[in-house]
C-alpha cells in the first residue's frame, strides 16, 4: 500500500473534529478533499499518526451570501463553487480563478478551505482571499475566532493555524461598486502549477481609478498583495505611464523560485507582464477602457 | 498501535453492490484493482498527475489514487468496465477512441474515456480549446493526442445522433 499506516476517524461533527485534534494536535492530519495531502502521503512525505477525514461533514459544505460578500463553508467542492450563481455575481475573482485549479476531476474533490489551509506559494485560492479582503473563520481548543487573510499565509505550506485548528468558513469580501476582476496566469500546461499568476482589481469612478488591488501567486515564498503597485494606481486615471511604473514595482518587489521550468528571472519579468495585463484587463471590464 | 486495523465499506460499483473490510490506508485505486479484480482502473503515478485511475463517484470524475477506499463507502461508482452498454457493444466514446485511433498501447485509455464520457454529458458540443482544457489532466506517452482530440470531436457527434435516435417518436 502506498500511504504509511494511520489510524483514520471520519468525523461526524464539527466537536468532534476539534477534539480529534485537541487530542493528536501535531500527529494528527485533516483530510479534506485530500488533492494535496493523499499525494503527500502516497509519496510518503507526511507519516500522520491520525487521519481525521471531514469529507462526511455536510456541514461545512455551502455557499451563502453574508454582509454584503460570501460566505463558504471550508469543505464546499471547488467544482461547486466554480458552478454557483452566488459566487458568481458576489464574488467574480473567485469564480474566475476556480478553473485554473487543477483540472476537473481534481476540483471535483478539492476544497476552498483545503487549498486555502494548505497555502502553496504557487496556488489559486490563497492570492483570490488576499485580494477580497477574506476573513477565515477558525475553530481551535479555545474556541472560535477569526482571521484575516492579509495575516494568515507565513511561508510555503504554513499558516496563523495552530495544529489544534480547524477552518470552518472563508467569507469573501463582495465586489466595490464600479470594479472590474482579472485573472492571469502562465504555467506550461493548463493545471500545471503557475510560474505566475495575478489577480487584478479596478474600480473606477468616472476615469479615475478609485481602488486598484493585485495580488500574486508563484513568485515569493507566500502569496501576497502588491501594495506599492495599488497604491500608485489609486486617485489617479489608468495610464501607460502608471502601469508601466506599477509592473516595475512588482518586479521590484518579487522574490522569484528558478527551477527546471522557468529561471527566476524569467517568472520576475512575467510577474510585471501578467500585472499589466490583468489591470487593464479589470479596468476595461468595469468600464473604463 | 491502530484502533482500525480494519474498516468495512459497503459500495455500489457499475450497478454491483459490494461489501469488505479494508485497512484505512488503502487507496481507492488499489481496492478497485486488488478486491475487485476490476482492473481496467489504470495505476500511473499515484499522486494525481496522470488521470490514468480516473473513475465516476456519484457521478463526477475523480482520480482514485487520491480517495481511500473508505472514503467511497455509500457512493456509486462508475469504472471503465461500466461503460459499455453490453459485451457485444462499445460506448459511444469508446466506439470514437477505435475509430479515431485515438490509443496506442491503452494504458491511459481508460482514464480519458471517464473524463470524456463526463464532460460530455456536461458539455454536448465543445470547442477544441474546451477539449484540449478538459484533456489537460489526462497524459498520454503514445499518441501525442491529435487523434484523442479527433476522438471527443467525433464522440460528440456520435452521442448527439444516438440521442437524436431516442429522441425520436
Amino acid at each position: 500500500m502506498k500511504p504509511p499506516a494511520f489510524d483514520y476517524t471520519a468525523v461526524a461533527s464539527i466537536e468532534e473534529a476539534v477534539a480529534e485534534l485537541a487530542h493528536y494536535g501535531d500527529d494528527a492530519k485533516l483530510l479534506a478533499g485530500g488533492q494535496s495531502l493523499m499525494p503527500i502521503l502516497n509519496m510518503r512525505l507526511a507519516c500522520p499518526k491520525k487521519l481525521v477525514d471531514l469529507n462526511r461533514l455536510a456541514a461545512l459544505a455551502y455557499v451563502a451570501e453574508r454582509d454584503g460578500g460570501v460566505a463558504v463553508g471550508a469543505m464546499t467542492r471547488q467544482r461547486a463553487a466554480e458552478r454557483s450563481a452566488v459566487i458568481a455575481a458576489r464574488a467574480p475573482l473567485l469564480a474566475l480563478a476556480l478553473p485554473w485549479v487543477g483540472h476537473s476531476a481534481i476540483r471535483n474533490r478539492g476544497t476552498i478551505g483545503g487549498s486555502i489551509a494548505h497555502a502553496d506559494p504557487a496556488a489559486e485560492l490563497p492570492a483570490v482571499a488576499l485580494c477580497l479582503d477574506a476573513r477565515l473563520t477558525v475553530k481551535g481548543a479555545a474556541g472560535e475566532r477569526t482571521i484575516a487573510a492579509r495575516d494568515f499565509f507565513r511561508s510555503p505550506l504554513t499558516t496563523a493555524l495552530e495544529p489544534t485548528d480547524l477552518l470552518t468558513e472563508v467569507w469573501f469580501a463582495g465586489p466595490p461598486p464600479g470594479s472590474g476582476w482579472a485573472w492571469l496566469e502562465l504555467s506550461r500546461r493548463h493545471g500545471d502549477y503557475a510560474l505566475a499568476g495575478v489577480a487584478a482589481m479596478v474600480a473606477l469612478n468616472g476615469s479615475v481609478v478609485r481602488e486598484a488591488r493585485l495580488a500574486l501567486i508563484g513568485v515569493d515564498a507566500v502569496p501576497f498583495r502588491a501594495t506599492e503597485a495599488e497604491r500608485l494606481l489609486a486617485g489617479v486615471p489608468l495610464s501607460a505611464e502608471g502601469l508601466a511604473a506599477a509592473a516595475e514595482s512588482v518586479r521590484q518587489r518579487v522574490d522569484p523560485p528558478g527551477d527546471v521550468h522557468a529561471s527566476a528571472a524569467y517568472r520576475r519579468h512575467l510577474a510585471g507582464v501578467l500585472a499589466t495585463r490583468a489591470l487593464r484587463l479589470a479596468a476595461e471590464r468595469a468600464g473604463g477602457a | 498501535m491502530s484502533a482500525n486495523p480494519v474498516v468495512a465499506v459497503r459500495l455500489r460499483v457499475n450497478g454491483r453492490e459490494h461489501t469488505a473490510e479494508v485497512p484505512p490506508r488503502l487507496l481507492l485505486s488499489d481496492f478497485l484493482r486488488y478486491r475487485l479484480g476490476l482492473t481496467g482502473t489504470h495505476v500511473g503515478c499515484e499522486h494525481g498527475m496522470c488521470g490514468a485511475c480516473t473513475v465516476h463517484l456519484d457521478g463526477a470524475p475523480v482520480r482514485s489514487c487520491l480517495l481511500l477506499a473508505v472514503q467511497a463507502s455509500g457512493a456509486e461508482l462508475t469504472t471503465v468496465e461500466g461503460l459499455a452498454p453490453g459485451s457485444d457493444r462499445l460506448h459511444p466514446v469508446q466506439e470514437a477512441f477505435r475509430l479515431e485511433h485515438g490509443l496506442q498501447c491503452g494504458f491511459c485509455t481508460p482514464g480519458f474515456l471517464m473524463t470524456v464520457t463526463a464532460f460530455l454529458r456536461e458539455c454536448p458540443n465543445p470547442s477544441d480549446e474546451e477539449i484540449r482544457r478538459e484533456l489537460s489532466g489526462h497524459l498520454c506517452r503514445c499518441t501525442g493526442y491529435q487523434n484523442i482530440i479527433r476522438a471527443v470531436r467525433r464522440a460528440s457527434a456520435l452521442l448527439a445522433e444516438t440521442q437524436g435516435h431516442r429522441g425520436a417518436p
